[in-house]
């Protein structure tokens, strides 16, 4: 089975420069495996102020229990809460950060806008 | 975060009717109301820009809050009369198939007053195990349990049964299919307690009386029961089945014999013991369900229906929340037709309730009618897929952002379910009721089916066109009376369900000069049901290859309200193509595209929609949902599957990306060419055809499509070729078609054969 190689920095490049894509096939490999899994501990965002601010979440994987909040992680930006989300998964993933390794980016506020 | 929720007991009106609006708040202690209509309820960034008209009504103004519960879990109730309330001694006997055995107590059949402790209780303990209670009113309780756990989804038939003269009190678990361990019988003595209680509350199934309560029941049931019965005498579970061998059990011998394979289409539950002890359902349990003696041979209940026997339980069915109104008024005479809300605030909450306003009683205002998609918002109300479903993530391709309604769904599954959902218990879940807070049908909203139709209704304004509002509800009921009122029909973003009426309707209006405008996606996908009695209750059957996120029972694929085969109309032999020319042919959540003229478009009898655009350009390389207009599903001519053989395909789109894939249907074996990256037949086709009687049918296949309108404050070609349709289509002038060289001859192609196996220019292939 596909196993993401952590010294592939360059697909961290691509996915970094273009985070709503599109993207080649190999980065969209990498983050299908990035992205596959349970309900339960998903990272995700809960919109606080409508269209403006998002808090990283996480779910339980059971029903009717609130989403967790990390209201120390915020985001005006969605592609910044994409590439957040993205560097905590290869963390989890690989067993190495990316701390260091990347440089961090500057989104343009309208990425992922036209989203429904 | 959401602090208000509502509901009115009507989505369609006209003047005159009265309205009553059901209010909850979650930490306000007051909330202020009012109306508005509705133009464009899209306020992202990148939409249309959000815009709402107030309407002064006598009525708006603030109100004094309050929350408001929600009574989930569907069971049985049977009036309490002479011959149940005077049983002493009795023996009560189910099939039972539980599907959480092991989720705590949960009733079966019981006649139980919890306050006095009195009368009868067939139960599941909280071991999981089968257990008997009664008890005198007097303090004197006694209880049996087998002691042996049911296994979950599995047939047992449980006998138990109390002597008041000896108090002896017996229970019998016995499987269906012998298993190790499984088959118990005990017996006890209570003791001093020689009386049954007289309980006077009404005996439930499924779940127990608890009339103090917020639900006035408790201990749901998950699973199925089939053939309850109650006895005024002590048996045992083999003279039981004697006295009943013969079909018809003396008089004397049941006050129950509840039948569930009769009134399947209902919330009617019949007793045969000729005592009368009829019942009802509440909440809508699951009818029509394979009983404890399906034996395989029949697939369709109306053939075998004694064999269909079960009703199927859920400790979280709704079938109507029942709140208490804050509001309540009629619908003025001077009101035009169009899509109202009303708004709610409260905190710094708003919640919009749609209203849609028909024009007076069997007229009509307009020569054009909007056909809002109601069976289909019913569908989805409430829908929590994306909170649910693992692979949600990788269908959006990006991370899930939850917006309030998301959260507040995911905390408060007392306001019920969607039929994208399933039950607590795993089961899919088959109806859904709009009689109850439902949050995926506001303004300001995730712009998806309501919300999304809003940038139609923004286009129309812009173009100063009056038009009418009637929704699915009004066509069900009113038929091809209703459509023939109107020029041209025209649907919204996203019209997937469709009952056989509805259908035959809009059939019948083609063939009978009528203009149709699909202006969505997906659409006139599933077969659904409207319940026979209860308003704004839809029934859908997930069964058979169809994008789906839950599959149904085998043997359980045909609807409970109609007897009906339920699932994909193209699997009921009556493709989409056949309506509307286009069908859906994939999905992909993550991009949308563009479509590219076809040659067909500089056909002659293509002109009138082209005035001023150049079929040259790429239509649609725009829009607020993907960037395209061709994006989220999309459907496709396909002469194979019953497109008009004259009907011009005059554009198609390109440049899917890989997670725009063949909708399941569309794959008969699994090959590498299953996206719009690598394979050509994943598209959406723009349509034209003429129909009989000087009609003629206009199909965009594609939800996005109608989020492109807008861009460029509607000047693009995706709004032109839209006005140039349109503007034809309600001229009086008939559409004419002569045979000729145009007419396609039909292909040989099997229907069989679908796209993702088929290349291009194949016979069938399109």
């Amino acid at each position: 089975m596909y196993r993401i190689d952590p010294d592939r920095i360059d697909l961290v490049e691509a996915f970094k420069s273009q985070p709503f894509g599109p993207h080649a096939a190999e980065v969209k490999r990498m983050l299908n495996r990035l992205r596959w899994g349970s309900m339960q501990d998903r990272l995700v965002l809960v919109c606080v102020e409508r269209h403006r601010r998002w808090v990283l979440g996480r779910l339980s994987g059971r029903r009717d229990r609130p989403i967790e909040l990390d209201r120390s992680a915020q985001f005006t930006n969605l592609a910044q809460a994409e590439w957040e989300i993205f560097k905590r998964r290869w963390q989890q993933h690989t067993g190495r950060s990316l701390a260091g390794r990347v440089t961090e980016p500057a989104y343009d506020s309208s990425l992922g806008a036209a989203r429904r | 975060m959401k602090q208000i929720v509502g509901y009115c007991d009507r989505w369609s009106a006209q003047p005159g009717d009265t309205i009553r609006v059901m209010v909850s708040t979650y930490g306000p202690k007051r909330f202020q109301a009012g109306l508005v209509r509705v133009i464009c309820g899209d306020d992202r960034p990148l939409g249309p820009g959000f815009k709402e008209q107030p309407v002064a009504v006598p009525w708006q103004g603030e109100y004094p809050g309050r929350t408001q519960t929600n009574p989930t879990g569907s069971y049985v109730r049977v009036p309490a009369s002479d011959s149940l309330t005077r049983i002493s001694s009795f023996t009560v006997q189910t099939w039972v198939f539980a599907t959480t055995p092991h989720q705590g107590r949960q009733a079966l059949i019981a006649k139980w007053d919890r306050a006095r402790s009195e009368g009868f209780a067939l139960s599941i303990g909280a071991d999981g195990a089968s257990e008997i209670r009664v008890g005198d009113g007097a303090g004197a309780v006694a209880s049996l349990s087998s002691g042996v756990p049911l296994l979950a989804e599995r047939w047992y038939r449980l006998t138990a049964s109390y002597d008041a003269a000896s108090g002896r009190l017996a229970l019998e678990q016995c499987p269906q299919f012998k298993l190790p361990g499984q088959a118990s019988r005990v017996e006890s003595r209570t003791g001093p307690m020689h009386a049954l209680g007289a309980c006077s509350l009404p005996l439930t199934m499924a779940a127990l009386p608890d009339p103090t309560g917020d639900r006035w029941a408790s201990d749901y049931f998950n699973g199925k029961l089939d053939s309850p019965r109650l006895a005024a005498h002590a048996l045992d579970a083999a003279s039981l089945a004697d006295a009943l061998s013969s079909g018809q059990p003396p008089s004397e011998l049941l006050v129950g014999w509840w039948d569930f394979a009769l009134d399947m289409r209902g919330d009617g539950v019949t007793d045969r013991s000729g005592y009368g002890n009829h019942g009802e359902t509440i909440n809508l349990p699951s009818r029509a369900c394979k009983g404890w003696n399906w034996d395989g041979s029949q697939h369709d209940w109306r053939v075998a229906p004694h064999q269909y026997g079960a009703i199927h339980f859920h400790d979280d069915d709704l079938s109507d929340a029942g709140w208490s109104p804050d509001i309540t008024f009629t619908v003025p005479q001077t009101w035009r037709s169009a899509v109202y809300a009303i708004k709610l605030e409260a905190g710094d909450d708003v919640t919009y309730l749609p209203l849609f306003v028909r024009p007076p009683a069997d007229t009509a205002t307009s020569p054009l009618a909007l056909l809002a998609s109601t069976a289909t918002y019913l569908a989805y109300a409430n829908s929590r897929i994306t909170l649910h479903v693992d692979f949600a993530e990788i269908r959006r391709g990006h991370v899930l952002a939850y917006d309030a309604e998301e959260a507040f769904l995911q905390e408060h599954g007392e306001i019920g379910l969607s039929t994208y959902d399933t039950h607590s218990d795993g089961s899919g879940v088959r109806y859904s009721s709009r009689l109850r807070p439902i949050l995926t049908t506001g303004l300001r909203t995730r712009v998806w089916n309501f919300n999304a139709d809003t940038h139609l209704i923004a286009w129309l304004e812009h173009l100063g066109l009056a038009f009418d509002v009637i929704t699915d509800e009004d066509l069900e009921r009113e038929g091809l009376a209703l459509l023939s009122r109107y020029r041209t029909v025209i649907t919204g973003t996203h019209p997937e369900y469709w009952s056989t009426k509805m259908w035959s309707a809009l059939a019948a209006y083609q063939q009978t000069s009528g203009r149709f405008m699909y202006l969505g996606g997906n659409g006139f996908y599933w077969r659904a049901a409207f319940h026979p009695t209860r308003a704004g209750v839809l029934e859908i059957r997930r069964c058979g290859a169809a994008a789906k996120y839950w599959d149904e029972e085998p043997g359980e694929y045909h609807l409970a309200f109609t007897g009906e085969l339920g699932g994909l109309w193209r699997r009921c032999g009556q493709p989409p193509q056949t309506l509307v020319g286009i069908g859906t042919r994939a999905t992909g959540f993550d991009r949308s595209s563009y479509y590219r003229f076809t040659a067909a478009a500089n056909d002659a009898r293509a002109a009138f929609m082209l005035e001023g655009i150049s079929t040259q350009e790429r239509l649609g390389d725009f829009g607020s949902i993907g960037g395209g207009a061709s994006g989220l599903e999309i459907d496709a001519a396909d002469f194979a599957l019953g497109t008009p053989p004259h009907a011009l395909i005059i554009a198609s789109s390109e440049q899917h990306s890989p997670d725009m894939m063949f909708a399941p249907e569309e794959i008969l074996f699994q090959h590498s060419m299953m996206s719009g990256e690598d394979n050509p037949q994943v598209r959406a086709d723009v349509v034209f055809y003429e129909t009989v009687g000087g009609g003629a049918v206009f199909a965009v296949g594609s939800i996005a499509w109608c989020a492109s309108l807008a861009h460029d404050d509607y000047r693009n070609n995706v709004a032109r070729l839209m006005a140039n349709v349109l503007r034809r289509f309600l001229s009086p002038e008939p559409f004419v078609f002569r045979p000729g060289a145009e007419w396609r001859e039909p292909p040989h192609a099997s229907r069989a054969i679908p796209a993702s196996v088929r290349l291009p220019g194949a016979a069938g292939g399109s």
